[in-house]
């Protein structure tokens, strides 16, 4: 166990330093000079472009760039963006929000989706099953700023429930329905994941036995039939933490959260490698954390799984 | 000018023109009641400031709003869009247009308690127009004497390998300190709407607290000398404003704090507007305008202005294809604009009929024959310049909602002249902004242009004088270039006007662009503002806001 921890973590090297640099360079290879288009139709004064331009390497070639990003990168230095903020403010500022709204919606999703699973998987066929069936497909069919537009509205402008947006101190109760919305499609997801994994284990041999053991039910559902099927829906929750911040942008644009979101479309848009990588690379450590605390979680979940 | 950096508000489709010209007010004309007002506070859209604060660093909307709110510089414009009055000066005097004495008002404060002095202004200008410092507005100043000895340009442009060399002074020969409440400002060449500039951001004075800090740092906390001073700035999420009680010039303000709140997507501050959380908004979103529905959901609180700004398709003169003025009048003959305000706008926005923005001091309206939808004629022009060969493109940045528009050109460019337009999306407008300034353009172009300053000059130099600093298709008359210096150092207003007019005779001539339409602007406030106004250029008058 111990010795397969420090393989997986070793792995992470290589792969941090492969994103990195491709992201790098994809936003290096963005066309256009950054500072072309920062005066509106008049046009930047040359000398304030040549000073940027040097100010931030930006007349070196990509790889002088990228070395000198990495050296101050390891060194706890992410750089500072075009406007001469603190890039490691940004993400100091921004991640807990997006953070946050990606537990909110994590947690949703768990709770709904696997509620709804469970118990459209038990009993098959029946009212509840077709009403979760249908509503799931209607989720899973709407894209995200619909349902985000339609929920902001009717609830913040036309009945006055909640505010149209999220205050700066991001109470709990303000996340609520920007959660649901950013973890609406994956909720879907999860509730026929679960469904189907109950349904077939359902009618596996050792819960056959357990039942014809004369176990009661609630332990042959809360112990046996569970574990076994939360494997797939563990698997989907755990990555989809990642994903759930990484794809916050439309939910945050929407709700006006500070999140990451807006900050790395900004600095794409505006051609800021430094701040894309900076914002990424947590990301990316993030998603490879999350992967192997998933992967970790199987062997807790399923004893025929063991690493060495 | 300024360039607003949110998408999704770049198209600013413009709603009836029920109120004539910017600065118009809406609510009951009682006012509001000055006990409310008087600890109000209100909370009003805005986008976060690009760089920190510096008023001759900024050039985009959402810092320009703050740094107009922040200082009071020598004169200011009316919002009614009239002459310019003094504000911080206290007269601006000269007889040959050349050499200005400037006398301030005196013992005015800045924000942090220091006394706003001539010295204030010099050292100000010095440090913008100084070539190693790099402010966006450097060229604002080159008026002055001594400018080029202070800015220096790279020889071979910022991409190729040399530097720019080392000014030889670090200040303006032209700027002479007389004592703290005078000062003297002496120009290369008489220049008559010189003071009209002075109401610029870019010429407000900065205090020491400038000068022993960085740009940078200063720019987080800035001290200004305007009706409101900043207590906090949260990067991304709201810029909080107070009335600084010390302001003795006009316009005290009536509340007490503003709160400027930073948002990334419109519509989110629109449904905030809605639900009575924010209480102004600049721009509605494109999506309200639609079948009017931000004068449904907003009532007698929606306001509609104009806005003394152009949109333009302009031609690469450095082009042979388009050097004859026969084919660019004849292109700019076969656009119907009317349609096009009418069906693309929602007859909002306005056909544009004359060369500068009829909201300018000095613009004629209808002074653009160009601008005329003429099939005939144009059919006519075309033959006599010898047809156009090839494809003829028109390209926009597609990162803005530009689309529509530049298609509807082209298509009555092809039906009407039967020439092979097509509308062509430049991805993000950094691109599109860098093939303009190296003169890569192989086809007509989006361009645009809203005023610095209040004045006709502003509408002709800069844009169609040889080596004017936007003059960006290289179009270049002599005889134009005459009559605008001869304008230019005219020794009143009047003549410089007239002489002008002149100018514009010609440039309508040669057709060096084609003016489009003249924008609008579509606001709305919350029932809790009893009384507003919109300044010249459509921005929050704060000062004149009354709960």
């Amino acid at each position: 166990m111990g010795r397969y921890l420090l393989r997986r973590l070793l792995q992470l090297v290589p792969v941090f330093i492969g994103t990195t640099f491709l992201i790098y360079w994809l936003v290096w290879s963005v066309p256009g000079d950054p500072f072309a288009g920062k005066c509106g139709d008049r046009g930047c004064p040359p000398n304030y472009r040549a000073m940027m331009t040097e100010k931030y390497n930006l007349d070196e070639s990509i790889w002088v760039q990228y070395a000198s990003y990495m050296k101050n990168l390891l060194q706890g230095d992410f750089g500072i963006t075009f406007g001469g903020r603190e890039i490691s403010d940004i993400i100091a500022t921004s991640y807990p929000n997006t953070l946050k709204l990606a537990v909110v919606a994590l947690a949703i999703e768990a709770v709904i989706g696997l509620g709804a699973g469970i118990l459209t998987g038990l009993r098959r066929n029946g009212f509840l099953d077709n009403l979760v069936l249908v509503s799931t497909l209607f989720l899973i069919a709407l894209p995200v700023f619909v349902i985000g537009f339609v929920l902001q509205w009717l609830l913040g402008v036309k009945w006055g429930i909640i505010n149209p947006t999220v205050s700066n101190e991001m109470r709990f109760s303000e996340l609520i329905v920007p959660g649901f919305v950013l973890g609406s499609a994956s909720m879907a997801y999860i509730a026929r994941v679960a469904r189907t994994s109950i349904a077939e284990n359902r009618r596996a041999d050792y819960v056959r036995t357990a039942i014809a053991k004369g176990l009661p039910m609630r332990r042959v559902v809360g112990v046996h039939l569970l574990r076994n099927s939360l494997i797939p829906v563990v698997t989907l929750l755990g990555t989809d933490l990642g994903a759930l911040m990484g794809g916050a942008i439309v939910t945050e644009g929407i709700f006006g959260i500070n999140g990451i979101g807006r900050q790395v479309l900004r600095s794409i848009v505006t051609k800021e490698s430094a701040t894309v990588v900076g914002i990424v690379v947590v990301l990316v450590v993030v998603y490879l954390v999350m992967n192997l605390v998933v992967d970790l979680l199987y062997a807790a979940l399923d004893p025929r799984i063991r690493y060495e | 000018m300024r360039v607003s950096k949110r998408a999704s508000g770049a198209l600013a489709v413009g709603a009836a023109f029920a109120l004539v010209a910017s600065g118009c007010s809406s609510g009951n004309n009682d006012g509001g009641d000055a006990g409310a007002s008087k600890d109000g506070a209100i909370v009003i859209d805005g986008t976060q400031p690009e760089n920190p604060l510096v008023p001759a660093n900024t050039t985009e909307t959402g810092g320009g709003a703050i740094i107009d709110w922040l200082w009071s510089g020598l004169v200011e414009y009316p919002n009614n869009g009239g002459a310019p009055q003094n504000l911080l000066a206290e007269s601006i005097e000269t007889s040959d247009s050349k050499v200005f004495k400037i006398k301030i008002k005196q013992n005015t404060k800045f924000h942090d308690g220091t006394t706003v002095k001539a010295e204030s202004f010099v050292k100000a200008w010095n440090w913008a127009a100084y070539g190693p410092n790099g402010a966006q507005n450097a060229s604002f100043f080159a008026d002055i004497q001594g400018f080029d000895e202070v800015y220096t340009e790279d020889p071979d442009g910022p991409d190729g390998p040399q530097k720019a060399p080392e000014p030889k002074a670090k200040e303006m020969s032209g700027l002479k300190v007389v004592d703290d409440w005078n000062f003297e400002v002496t120009l290369t060449a008489p220049t008559a709407v010189f003071p009209t500039k002075l109401g610029y951001s870019a010429f407000v004075p900065l205090p020491d607290a400038f000068f022993s800090s960085t740009p940078a740092d200063f720019g987080k906390k800035p001290i200004g000398n305007g009706p409101v001073s900043l207590v906090s700035w949260q990067d991304d999420v709201e810029i909080k404003l107070t009335r600084f009680d010390d302001y003795s010039l006009r316009d005290k303000m009536k509340v007490k704090d503003v709160t400027v709140k930073i948002y990334q997507d419109d519509t989110a501050a629109y449904n905030d507007l809605l639900a009575g959380n924010l209480d102004f908004q600049q721009q509605v979103p494109v999506s309200a305008l639609a079948g009017d529905k931000w004068k449904t959901d907003l009532t007698d609180r929606a306001m509609a202005s104009t806005t003394p700004s152009t949109g333009i398709i302009a031609f690469p003169i450095y082009d042979k294809r388009f050097q004859n003025p026969k084919l660019r009048k004849a292109i700019s003959l076969s656009i119907d604009r009317q349609s096009i305000t009418d069906k693309i706008f929602f007859g909002t926005r306005k056909p544009a009929d004359s060369w500068a923005n009829p909201l300018t001091p000095g613009a004629e309206p209808g002074n653009c024959t160009a601008c005329k939808f003429d099939v005939a004629q144009a059919k006519q022009l075309l033959q006599e310049a010898g047809g156009f060969q090839g494809k003829l493109t028109l390209s926009y940045n597609a990162d803005a909602s530009h689309k529509e528009w530049m298609e509807a050109v082209a298509q009555q460019i092809k039906t009407n002249l039967n020439i092979d337009a097509v509308a062509v999306g430049v991805p993000t407008f950094a691109v599109f902004r860098a093939n303009i300034n190296a003169y890569k353009m192989t086809g007509a172009y989006r361009a645009g242009w809203q005023q610095d300053y209040p004045d006709v000059e502003n509408w002709i130099n800069p844009l169609y004088v040889t080596g004017g600093s936007s003059n960006d298709g290289k179009y270049s008359n002599p005889q134009v270039d005459a009559l605008a210096k001869e304008a230019t150092a005219a020794p009143s207003i009047e003549e410089a006007h007239k002489k002008f007019a002149e100018a514009v005779k010609l440039i309508d001539q040669d057709v060096p662009s084609m003016p489009i339409y003249f924008g609008g602007q579509q606001s709305g406030h919350s029932e809790k503002i009893k009384k507003l106004e919109l300044t010249n250029v459509g921005e929050l008058d704060i000062t004149s806001v009354e709960l």
